[in-house]
This record gives C-alpha cells, sequence and structure tokens, in this order.
C-alpha cells in the first residue's frame, strides 16, 4: 500500500490534469509522518535516478530539518549525492527562514559559518518564508534549473506545511499549494503535516487540496485522563513503536479508495506490514491471567461439532429447525414456542423428553437470550 | 553516590557512560513538567552532569526564572561550584529576567528581544574553540517565562526555538529547555507544547502519580528518546543533596 503510493508520485500527471498530491498527515500520538515522508522521498528519488518516473528531478523545500538531514538520508540509502546534484536540489527554508542571520551580520560582529560545499551546491537558503510568492517563484526557478524548460516535469516534497502555516495564512498557502499543482512542469507534490497543530477546518483544507491523504494513527487509543497509568505506559511504548497507517486515494472518475496497513518503526527505519486481524489486536488488551481466554482453532471446530443434548430427539433423525408453520414432518403438537417440553405417556413409561426446535439456524446453542422473549400474552 | 542514584535517568539519556563527547550532542531535550511535580531537578542535574570535572563541557545556561544566586546555591548542595565554573569560561549565564521585548517588536530589530539574544549564543559559541562546538549545552529555564518576556507571543518564541534548534546543527550542541505543561492544559489545542514535543528528539515529562501525592514517591518520569526509539517510565524522589530514582515499587523509603 505504501508502494501504492510510491508508484502514484511515480506516474505523475496526466496532460491536462493536476499533478497528484499527497498529505502525510500525523499527532503525537504516532509521529511516524516524518519517517514516513523520508520513505517516500528515498523511493521517490531512487526511481527518478533509474529514470523510472515521469519527473526527472526532485526539488526538496526543507523548513523542519536542515538540508544535510536529506542528504544523509539518501546516502545511506546508497545514493551518490556528489554524481547526483544534476537531479534534486534543497531550498534550505530551515537555516534563516526570517533572514535573522542577515539581520545580525549587519549591525554586529557576527560571523556567519560557511556551509560545507558539498552541500552549498546543493542547498539554496531561503530567507524569506513569510513571502509565498518568492517562495512559489524560488521552488519553479530551482526545479527548472534541473530539468531546463519546456514539457520535462520535476517533484516537489515540502517538509513540512505546519512551519508554513506559522508564518502565512492558510489561503496563502492553499493557493500556493494549488499554483503548484497547477503548473505544467509539476509532475507531483507531497508534504508532511500534523493535524493537532491546527484547527480541523485547516487540515480539511489541505486535505481537500491533495489526491491522496496518507494518515498515521495510535494502534492503541490510551483513555484521556489517566496519565500515570501503568496499563497507560505499557500502551504508550506500544504507540511509540507501532501505528496505524491508513491511505485514502481520490481517483479521476471520483471514487475514493481506502486502504490500511500497519506501521513499524525501527532504528532502521520503517516497516510496512498488513493489518492483522482483530483479534489479534484485541489479544494485546486482554488481561494477563493464568487460564486461557480465547479459544484455539481445534477448540472452536470441537464446540461447533457438540450437538446439544436436547437438539437431537436421540431417534437418529436430524436436527430440525422451528420455522413457525404447523408443517412438521411428527404431526405432535406445536406451539410458537422455541422450546416445547413434551412427556410422553404412552411409548417410554416413566421417561421424559424434551422436544426443542430452534428458532432459526442463526440462534447460537448457548445463546444468552430467553426463549420466552416473544410471549404475547 | 550520586551518580548510583540517578543512574535510571543517566540510563534514559545515556549519561551513564561517557561524558566526553557530550551524548546529547545535536539533541533537543523538552522537558515538561506539572505544578505538583516540578521538573528544574532535571534541569539542575542535566546542568551539574555537562559540567562535570571529567570533562572540558560547557553549558550556556539562559535564565528567565530565578538569579544566578538561586542556581549557585542548588548546584553547590548538588556538587558543583557555578562561580568557579564562570570563571573558568565552561558556564556562561545569561540573565533575561528583566529581558521585556518592546511593544510591537515582534523580532523586526536586532537590537534588543530574542533576535539579540540568538545573535548573543551564537557569537559565544562561535568563540570557543571549535573542537568545543559540540561538548556545548543551551539550557533555557523557563519557555513560559520566555513568553511572557515575548508580550505573550508564543509565534516569536517558536522562532527563537527554532533558530536555537539550527545551532544544533550548525555546531552539533544540545539544547534543553523547561515548559509547564499545566499552564496550556485548558487550552483546546495546546500548539505552544505540542510544537516543542515534535521539535525535541527527547521529551522528559515530569507528572504525579496516578495515584496523587505521596512522601515516598514525588512523582514520575517518562522519558521518550526518540533516536533510541525508546521510552523508560520511573519515579523519583527529590531530596536536599541527591534526586533517586527507582522503578515502580522499589523505594528505599
Amino acid at each position: 500500500m505504501a508502494e501504492s503510493i510510491c508508484r502514484a508520485l511515480r506516474d505523475g500527471a496526466l496532460e491536462g490534469e493536476l499533478a497528484p498530491a499527497l498529505t502525510i498527515k500525523d499527532s503525537v500520538a504516532s509521529p511516524f509522518a516524518l519517517q514516513v515522508f523520508s520513505h517516500v522521498l528515498s523511493q521517490l528519488f531512487s526511481s527518478i535516478l533509474a529514470g523510472k518516473s515521469q519527473s526527472r528531478g526532485l526539488v526538496v523545500v526543507s523548513f523542519s530539518r536542515s538540508p544535510s538531514f536529506y542528504l544523509d538520508l539518501l546516502k545511506n540509502k546508497g545514493t551518490d549525492i556528489a554524481s547526483s546534484n544534476k537531479q534534486i536540489q534543497i531550498l534550505d527554508c530551515y537555516s534563516d527562514p526570517l533572514g535573522w542571520k542577515d539581520q545580525l551580520a549587519g549591525s554586529r560582529n557576527f560571523t556567519a559559518l560557511s556551509n560545507e560545499v558539498l552541500v552549498s551546491s546543493t542547498a539554496i537558503v531561503f530567507r524569506e518564508v513569510k513571502h509565498m510568492d518568492k517562495l512559489y517563484n524560488s521552488i519553479i526557478e530551482l526545479g527548472k534549473g534541473l530539468v531546463g524548460g519546456g514539457k520535462i516535469r520535476f517533484s516537489i516534497a515540502i517538509d513540512s506545511v505546519d512551519e508554513m502555516l506559522r508564518h502565512a495564512p492558510v489561503s496563502s498557502v492553499a493557493r500556493f499549494l494549488s499554483n503548484l499543482r497547477s503548473h505544467d512542469q509539476i509532475s507531483s507534490i507531497f508534504w508532511l503535516l500534523h493535524s493537532d497543530l491546527h484547527e480541523a477546518r485547516v487540515t480539511a483544507v489541505l486535505e481537500y487540496l491533495s489526491s491522496i491523504v496518507a494518515s498515521l494513527e495510535p494502534s492503541h487509543q490510551l483513555a484521556n485522563g489517566q496519565r500515570g497509568d501503568l496499563e497507560n505506559f505499557s500502551l504508550i511504548k506500544h504507540n511509540s513503536k507501532k501505528g496505524k497507517f491508513h491511505v485514502r486515494f481520490k481517483k479521476r472518475n471520483g471514487r475514493v479508495r481506502v486502504m490500511s496497513e500497519e506501521v513499524h518503526i525501527e532504528l532502521s527505519g520503517i516497516n510496512f506490514t498488513s493489518l492483522p486481524s482483530e483479534g489479534a489486536i484485541n489479544q494485546g488488551l486482554v488481561p494477563k491471567v493464568q487460564f486461557s481466554l480465547q479459544l484455539s482453532e481445534k477448540e472452536r471446530i470441537d464446540k461447533a461439532n457438540v450437538v446439544l443434548p436436547f437438539e437431537h430427539q436421540g431417534n437418529g433423525k436430524p436436527i430440525q429447525i422451528y420455522d413457525g408453520r404447523r408443517s412438521l414432518v411428527d404431526g405432535k403438537h406445536e406451539r410458537p414456542f422455541a422450546a416445547v417440553e413434551n412427556v410422553q405417556t404412552n411409548e417410554n413409561c416413566g421417561s421424559g423428553e424434551i422436544i426443542y426446535y430452534r428458532d432459526s439456524d442463526d440462534e447460537m446453542p448457548d445463546s444468552d437470550e430467553d426463549p420466552d422473549d416473544d410471549l404475547d400474552i | 553516590m550520586n551518580q548510583r542514584s540517578s543512574n535510571l535517568l543517566d540510563e534514559a539519556l545515556g549519561l551513564d557512560q561517557v561524558i566526553e563527547p557530550w551524548p546529547l550532542r545535536g539533541r533537543v531535550v523538552a522537558i515538561e513538567d506539572q505544578v505538583d511535580t516540578s521538573g528544574s531537578f532535571v534541569l539542575h542535574h542535566l546542568l551539574k552532569r555537562s559540567l562535570s570535572p571529567n570533562s572540558s563541557n560547557v553549558a550556556i545556561f539562559i535564565a528567565f526564572s530565578q538569579p544566578f544566586s538561586h542556581y549557585d546555591r542548588i548546584l553547590r548542595k548538588l556538587g558543583c561550584n557555578l562561580v568557579s565554573q564562570r570563571d573558568n569560561s565552561r558556564f556562561f549565564f545569561f540573565d533575561m529576567l528583566k529581558l521585556q521585548c518592546p511593544d510591537g517588536d515582534e523580532g523586526i530589530t536586532p537590537e534588543g528581544g530574542l533576535i539579540a539574544l540568538y545573535g548573543k549564543i551564537h557569537k559565544t559559541i562561535s568563540a570557543l574553540p571549535e573542537i568545543s562546538w559540540k561538548n556545548v549545552s543551551i539550557i533555557i529555564d523557563d519557555l513560559s517565562l520566555m513568553e511572557v518576556a515575548a508580550n505573550g507571543s508564543s509565534d516569536y518564541v517558536l522562532d527563537f526555538l527554532h533558530y536555537c534548534s539550527t545551532l544544533t546543527s550548525e555546531f552539533d550542541c544540545s539544547l534543553i529547555t523547561l515548559n509547564h505543561e499545566d499552564i496550556y492544559s485548558n487550552e483546546d489545542r495546546p500548539t505552544f507544547l505540542i510544537q516543542m514535543e515534535y521539535l525535541a528528539d527527547i521529551l522528559i515529562k515530569a507528572e504525579p502519580l496516578a495515584t496523587g501525592l505521596a512522601t515516598d514517591v514525588h512523582g514520575q518520569l517518562t522519558v521518550s528518546n526518540k533516536g533510541w526509539n525508546k521510552v523508560s517510565n520511573f519515579h523519583f524522589k527529590v531530596k536536599e543533596n541527591v534526586v533517586e530514582c527507582f522503578y515502580p515499587g522499589r523505594s528505599r523509603g
């Protein structure tokens, strides 16, 4: 499923259509959006390098991490950064987003340190993050610098829109993203969002702008107000390594496809696995006692095979289910009750017999329902 | 003796092994506390660890909360002499108690306010030999009072904290902050607090026990270490000269 996302970004935009846009959102309870973002970024960049994607270059707009974080990330995935700076450029909105260093250098003896040569050939510092128009122009300029003009496309990764929303109103950010999607040289665009930093309507606006929304949720919801509980702590521990990953695809024809996976965070990176069945999830929440509260498969089969004593007449005839009509073969007295007690007086002297016809096959043999519930006296 | 008893906190932070190069280099550590369980002791403990005599680590302390004499008194009881550390240029104390950003300033002029503070920190670290940069800890006590000094503008404070976190990648130094969780607890969305939680590589929460206050146990610490993908939880008791940390049920009384 994470593979589907990467494929959608790789395939890119169709002629005359908006570029696919992905929102990766999380919250403090399961703060793994950065890991997912990094995974998608490295996958997309590998495709770009291999020539397997529509886009021929990647522009990373980095607010929350230094450019060296992304260069190290790609280096660790085996990419030779030195030779691939023709395919990736980083707009550095991290080092000096508001131009403070410039201002300080002007008024005092403030010496800014020079970046490493490798970083500066791949990263350009941007100092005016409050101006969306300038940001837009810088991104397009960087992208065109990578792929040239004309019809060749490039992709954009934004880490993260939260910082943009701190510096500009949501309408400006929405217009900015929308303009990028409609630019005919943009192949695909994806961004990171921490949903608990914003009002619900802001998150909704960004989701409306996206064709794919990937959200991370905790495996287990914590009970509110119960901090300091030992059980709560074990859930916190569990949630720090695992989470649920839900993806919503909006197709061009209007259909929506929703998929879910489980996500595991390890030191080496992130892993996606299919969601286990509900029982396995609940297994973690069953209190640990010394006797088994669950049925094994064999036990479940055996239980289904047991025929309850009053369900057969002991005469080898098959189990009959009472369907409310007086059409039973035996022709004995029938009443519209689920259970009938009938004492034989002639054939088997001294022995009683319970004749029980279940209402329907749906009723579980040992259900708690009161069979007299439907009496209408 | 001090090292043994605080081992659980040191272990959770990687401070039980060598402390030079400083294990927290390049990391942002956010401490959150509540009225019932003050987290200042964590700050004092980290300051003491960074100024350990076995190292040449440097601490830059940004104080919005208390004057120098307060910290001097407390650290003396923990066995650390801040006056001599200051004289040896291992401890830099920035007294911000009287800082009041001019109204409507919000970072426009670099002369006063938080931009100037950032510049001062940057200059202090740059002046040190390059080999010491990664052994520098910037400690801020505390963020809610910084917000007050900034006339309530949490955006301005967040900008400042962003620039401080760029120092951790520029110099590989560490940033340690203290904030009070219950100040923001009645907001629908405690944005400022959550922003810090996202910014932090290590989050240390000091909270009361679920069962309330007690004499043997003052509270519990939960340390979430993102870099190690590890969460630890243990109880603590703050004594005169030391802080005892122990797993639940193992109080030494």
